[in-house]
């Protein structure tokens, strides 16, 4: 490995503080509302008060007279824009289906779709007008509840494969576990409002900057759907406030700002507001069905998990939400089944380990009932039924260190004094209540390109189109540039996100930490190379038969890595060779191994306190144990799975996007009504990351950690709930009047 | 948001006198309701009259023993004041179960009072809405409604009163001191908030040239044996479900005078003569005060959505008096219920 030194400090695996985290607090970072020139125009949306239907009449004048406003766009005086399908696909947009296009015509597919954007000197002014645009509609029936399309849901090709017969084992089973979950819509509700800027330019490139976890795919789609030249448009967007997933998929705001700058040959910036944002995108309100049958000894003999999730009437979002199962546990019959329920709202959208935060979360309840039924501890039966190959596509893992993340989980959190029966654990008047759950996700590789740009004085510009959505990228990316470069992580930069720079794929998925580091230590090898030629080129040069293989670039010098002592600095090599830059451009290199799976896993433990007579419930702990093989950086890793249990506590215990399915909208639509946890509602959480080391899935053994963290947290924490009173709500969030009316009733 | 002039309000008259010549014109003084209201068309003044600089922001004690706060201390500053932390610690748990420090920080103990309902309906001008716009129907009654009434509710409208630091001041039987184009005058709490009967349009009972200057608390503040209990759906940063307020004092456990008041459950603050009456001299234990519970939720009337509320509240109305009964009172810094 290029990185092996021992003089000099080695940045990768230590907690490094984030290189971006003084631009962040000092707000010298720019988002893409922040972007700035004089001209600008500001855009503001008009949005349908309708689910389903279609426009009769738009009326603009009054909007338009108010003074100040340049235009109002509708579909009826928009610009041209492409008129197929396959030209507003985008990268990430589900296979079947027609992509949502904004302004397009009179038809109304949700409520809350733009129908105009007014565009005014001033974000005042536009926003009033507005207010001033009059819409008639002609309304159709609509449905926007999953329950009443259930039955009608389409059923989606993507399950993994059955495995004998799993309906005759479940009527055979010794004992058998059946029920339903429900998972409602989740909005992911970013700090950073969806935003765009687009600077015009006669003659130039539009230049976007926008919200987004993928520069080039939004750049592609534009040049698609305004059908440009690649060159026309360059989309930048060096800082996201957060996506989760939300910013996948070029938004609305991002078509909208581009036509209108076209239109009017202006810069023009659009911020949605928070209301507005719940117009987009939303993690599926998913019904999941499980059954379990197991021998008396744990041992799983069938496993059924269905699933129905929420999509558009236009689009056919679905994500892996029933084939989990497989990954964890030993059954040598098993069927799934994933439907989809078309209804009058927009595409669902991938948010955080999509269909594994849903669908794990009903496995491992249903894990949770079964060990009940079963009279056995929760780890305990997990570790019967555990399995080390996957069995949906037959293979072994890379690496699968799920059985220490139960152990050291389980002791950290002090398991063995759990006591089995649930209401008999007791602080007070609280009940106390102890549950945990399996996690599980993908450990995926990207093609990747880096540059890198090494100059005389011993710096490195290390560029690539991928985004940092908060995760960290920056800084692992600095990290392992300054260890194969062996160079302090001050004199390296990291450019990101930028339609212009080498080639990436959206930062989505937890791959792109694997992905793009690996491409570093490609390219950097490649830099590495150049020097060794170079200097193989200098009179009496120590390293004149030293072979590439033995070289390593450390504390700034070429040096031999079995002759310590042999080494030439980089400048002078550079000085000589009359070189003021070095400039490599390489892809990582995916391994094509088609015969291991690969994957993450954890396991998390909660502990809930509930008043008993009040309800109220409090996650008092939390240890979330994690095997992701390679951590890159203690301290952003650490980060990334501390809030991804914030998330998972949110998904247990507070958040749901509520409709009015009387009038298809939605009635919490900001954040004040659509809770997420506050500070009050975290205690302590505990990261441990499992030793894991995993030659085969890529040099550095990394596998991701941006999903991960959030997966099996609702489950452990709803298992916790019914530890501590006996109630079981199967529908999140677990409210307290949930717990309590159902603990009356039982 | 709409355009709108804003001016300045420099001494109470003055602002009388502006928003009794302004048509359209609204007082502004922490912004923190208002001007959310605002951006969502809902509140749609001519005139913002700026009223927080004006000379009304001290807290001082009365002649009679009680505490007049003017209307522009910021609802954190009271929380914390010392006289009101000593003697009225019933005030400052309610304020900070309300919230967020940056609110408190802004909020107004007028603008508290004047505070409109969260109903979601009342902030989406896609709905109907009796109290948004008079006659247009009311959306939660066959909508979502987990969070309204189950008292004193109308056909015409279900809302509830979302202040947590009205209903300690309703408990309290504090007095809102108010000036109009006709002098001054003091309403009693109780008096205060209206039910929203035919006309939820209208919350309260200040005419629409009056100001709110401040509000007085009486002598007694049961500064030994209260509490105020907020359920909510988190920690914090969310309005009540339910919330109770009690006040009682004891002698050799009997209670001589109780005090009990619900947020959450109703369109203004709820107090119930004859639950206090019950508690009076009777035993402080738990058969009194499920019997005042009991009594006081006797009228309940659940929405479609909130059946919950009801028995929540009896419970709520039992701790919290068993707080306040043992001088245990409810923390609002680490939330843990006792
Ligand atoms: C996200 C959020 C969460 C909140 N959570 C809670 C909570 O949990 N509990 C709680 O109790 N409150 C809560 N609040 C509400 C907050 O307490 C009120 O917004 C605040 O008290 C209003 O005071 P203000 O000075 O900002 O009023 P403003 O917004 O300035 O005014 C509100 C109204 O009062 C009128 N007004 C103001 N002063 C006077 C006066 N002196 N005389 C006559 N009329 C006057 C104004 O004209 C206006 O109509 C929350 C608010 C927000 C935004
Ligand atoms: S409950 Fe009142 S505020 Fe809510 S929609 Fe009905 S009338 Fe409007």
């Amino acid at each position: 490995m290029s990185m092996a030194n021992n003089t000099a400090k080695t940045y990768t695996g230590t907690a490094t503080s984030r290189v971006d985290g003084r631009a962040k607090v000092t707000g010298a970072a720019k988002y893409a509302g922040d972007f700035n020139e004089g001209g600008l125009a500001y855009g503001a949306v008009v949005e349908a008060t309708i689910a389903r239907g279609r426009i009769t009449r738009i009326d603009a004048s009054e909007a338009r007279s108010v003074p100040g406003v340049i235009d109002v766009i509708t579909h009826e005086n928009r610009p041209r824009v492409a008129d197929s399908d396959k030209a507003w696909k985008d990268d990430v947009a589900p296979e079947e289906g027609s992509p949502f296009r904004p302004l397009y015509d009179d038809a109304i597919k949700f409520n809350q779709q733009p129908i105009a954007l007014v565009v005014a000197e001033e974000w005042e002014i536009a926003r009033y007008a507005a207010s001033l645009v009059r819409v008639d509609y002609e309304k159709q029936a609509f449905v926007t509840d999953v329950y009443r399309k259930r039955d009608d849901a389409i059923v989606v090709e993507k399950p993994d494969k059955p495995r004998g017969d799993a309906a005759k084992a479940f009527a055979a089973a010794d004992v058998r576990h059946e029920a339903d979950y429900f998972i409602p819509t989740e909005h992911h509700n970013p700090m950073e409002l969806f935003a765009t800027t687009a600077m015009w330019e006669a003659g130039g490139p539009l230049t976007v900057y926008d919200k987004t976890q993928g520069v080039q795919n939004v750049q592609q789609y534009l040049c698609s759907v305004f059908e440009k030249k690649s060159e026309e448009i360059r989309v930048v967007s060096p800082y996201v406030g957060g996506a989760f997933g939300s910013g996948l998929r070029p938004q609305y705001q991002v078509v909208l700002v581009v036509m209108a700058a076209l239109k009017l040959q202006r810069s023009v910036r659009l911020v949605l507001t928070r209301q507005q944002m719940y117009g987009l995108g939303y993690r599926p309100a998913t019904i999941e069905r499980l059954a379990l049958g197991a021998r008396r000894d744990g041992t799983l003999d069938t496993i059924t998990h269905e699933a129905v999730g929420t999509t558009s009437q236009f689009e056919e979002f679905s994500r892996n939400d029933t084939g989990w199962s497989a990954l964890l546990y030993t059954s040598p019959n098993a069927r799934y089944e994933h439907r989809v329920a078309p209804l009058d709202v927009p595409t669902s959208c991938d948010m955080r380990a999509p269909g594994a935060a849903t669908g794990v979360y009903a496995l491992e309840s249903a894990m949770d009932e079964l060990a009940v039924a079963l009279k056995m501890d929760p780890v305990e039966l997990r570790l019967r039924c555990y399995s080390d190959r996957d069995q949906n596509e037959d293979l072994p893992y890379t690496s699968k260190r799920l059985r220490e993340c139960y152990r050291e989980g389980a002791a950290a959190f002090g398991w063995d004094k759990r006591k089995a029966e649930p209401r008999s654990m007791r602080d007070g008047k609280t009940l106390v209540g102890w549950g945990m759950a399996s996690g599980v996700w993908e450990a995926l590789q990207m093609p990747t390109a880096v540059r890198i740009v090494m100059t005389a004085n011993g710096h490195a510009e290390v560029s690539c189109a991928a985004s940092d959505i908060g995760t960290g990228t920056y800084t692992i990316m600095a990290q392992v540039a300054a260890d194969s470069l062996g160079l302090p992580i001050e004199n390296i930069s990291v450019k990101l996100a930028d339609s212009t720079l080498p080639k990436a794929p959206v930062e989505g998925g937890s791959w792109i930490a694997a992905s793009a580091c690996h491409a570093v230590i490609a390219t950097a090898s490649e830099v590495r190379s150049e020097l060794l030629r170079l200097a193989k080129l200098m009179k009496g040069s120590p390293l004149a038969d030293t072979v590439e293989e033995d070289v390593a670039l450390s504390d700034g010098k070429l040096v031999s890595r079995t002759q310590t002592d042999r080494g030439v600095s980089i400048s002078d090599i550079m000085r000589h060779g009359a070189l003021e830059r070095i400039e490599k451009e390489k892809t990582n290199q995916v391994a094509d191994d088609k015969a291991h799976a690969r994957n993450t896993h954890s396991a998390v433990f909660a502990e809930v306190k509930v008043d008993e007579q009040l309800g109220v419930i409090r996650v008092t702990r939390v240890v979330s144990a994690v095997a992701a093989g390679r951590i890159l950086n203690l301290k952003t890793g650490r980060s990334q799975v501390m809030g991804a249990v914030v998330g998972g506590i949110g998904m247990a215990l507070h958040e749901e996007t509520v409709y009015d399915h009387g009038l298809g909208r939605i009635v919490n639509h900001d954040i004040a009504e659509y809770h997420v946890p506050v500070n009050a509602d975290i205690h302590d959480i505990e990261v441990i990351f499992v030793d894991e080391p995993d030659s085969l899935i890529n040099p550095l053994g990394i596998k991701g950690l941006g999903e991960i963290g959030i997966v099996g947290v609702a489950a452990a924490v709803a298992n916790a709930v019914y530890h501590a009173t006996g109630v079981r709500v199967r529908d999140l969030p677990i409210t307290l009047d949930k717990v309590l009316e159902r603990r009356k009733a039982a | 948001m709409i355009p709108f002039q804003y001016t300045k309000a420099n001494n109470v008259a003055d602002a009388v006198r502006l928003i009794a010549a302004t048509s359209g014109a609204k007082f502004i003084a922490g912004g923190t309701n208002l001007l959310d209201l605002m951006k969502d068309n809902v509140e749609r003044p001519t005139t913002l009259i700026d009223i927080s600089r004006l000379p009304l922001g001290s807290v001082e004690e009365t002649a009679s023993g009680g505490l007049r706060i003017g209307a522009l201390v910021p609802n954190s500053d009271l929380a914390w004041h010392p006289l009101i932390e000593k003697r009225y610690p019933l005030v400052a748990s309610a304020i900070l179960a309300g919230a967020s420090q940056q609110l408190r920080n802004m909020a107004s103990t007028g603008g508290n009072l004047v505070q409109r309902t969260r109903c979601a309906y009342f902030y989406d001008t896609a709905t109907a809405c009796n109290k948004r716009q008079p006659g247009s129907g009311c959306s939660a009654v066959n909508g979502i409604n987990r969070g309204h009434a189950i008292l004193g509710a109308s056909t015409s409208c279900i809302a509830t009163h979302p202040s947590d630091m009205c209903v300690a001041l309703a408990a309290l039987d504090a007095t809102v001191h108010v000036t109009g184009s006709n002098g001054a005058r003091a309403i009693p709490f109780a008096d205060f908030h209206r039910l929203p009967g035919d006309t939820p349009h209208i919350d309260t009972n200040l005419g629409p040239d009056e100001i709110i200057t401040a509000v007085e608390v009486p002598a007694k503040g049961f500064a030994t044996n209260y509490s105020y209990l907020k359920i909510r759906d988190r920690m914090s940063y969310a309005f009540a479900l339910v919330s109770v307020a009690a006040a009682l004092e004891l002698k050799d456990g009997t209670i001589q005078e109780a005090r009990l008041a619900l947020g959450g459950v109703a369109h203004k603050p709820w107090r119930d003569p004859a639950a206090e009456a019950a508690l009076r001299g009777q035993a402080a234990e738990e058969a009194s005060f499920a019997r005042a519970a009991d009594l006081l939720l006797r009228d309940a009337r659940p929405q479609t959505h909130n059946g919950f509320k009801v028995d929540l509240a009896r419970r709520a109305i039992i701790r919290t008096l068993t707080q306040a009964a043992h001088g245990t009172p409810q923390s609002q810094s680490n939330k843990t219920i006792q």
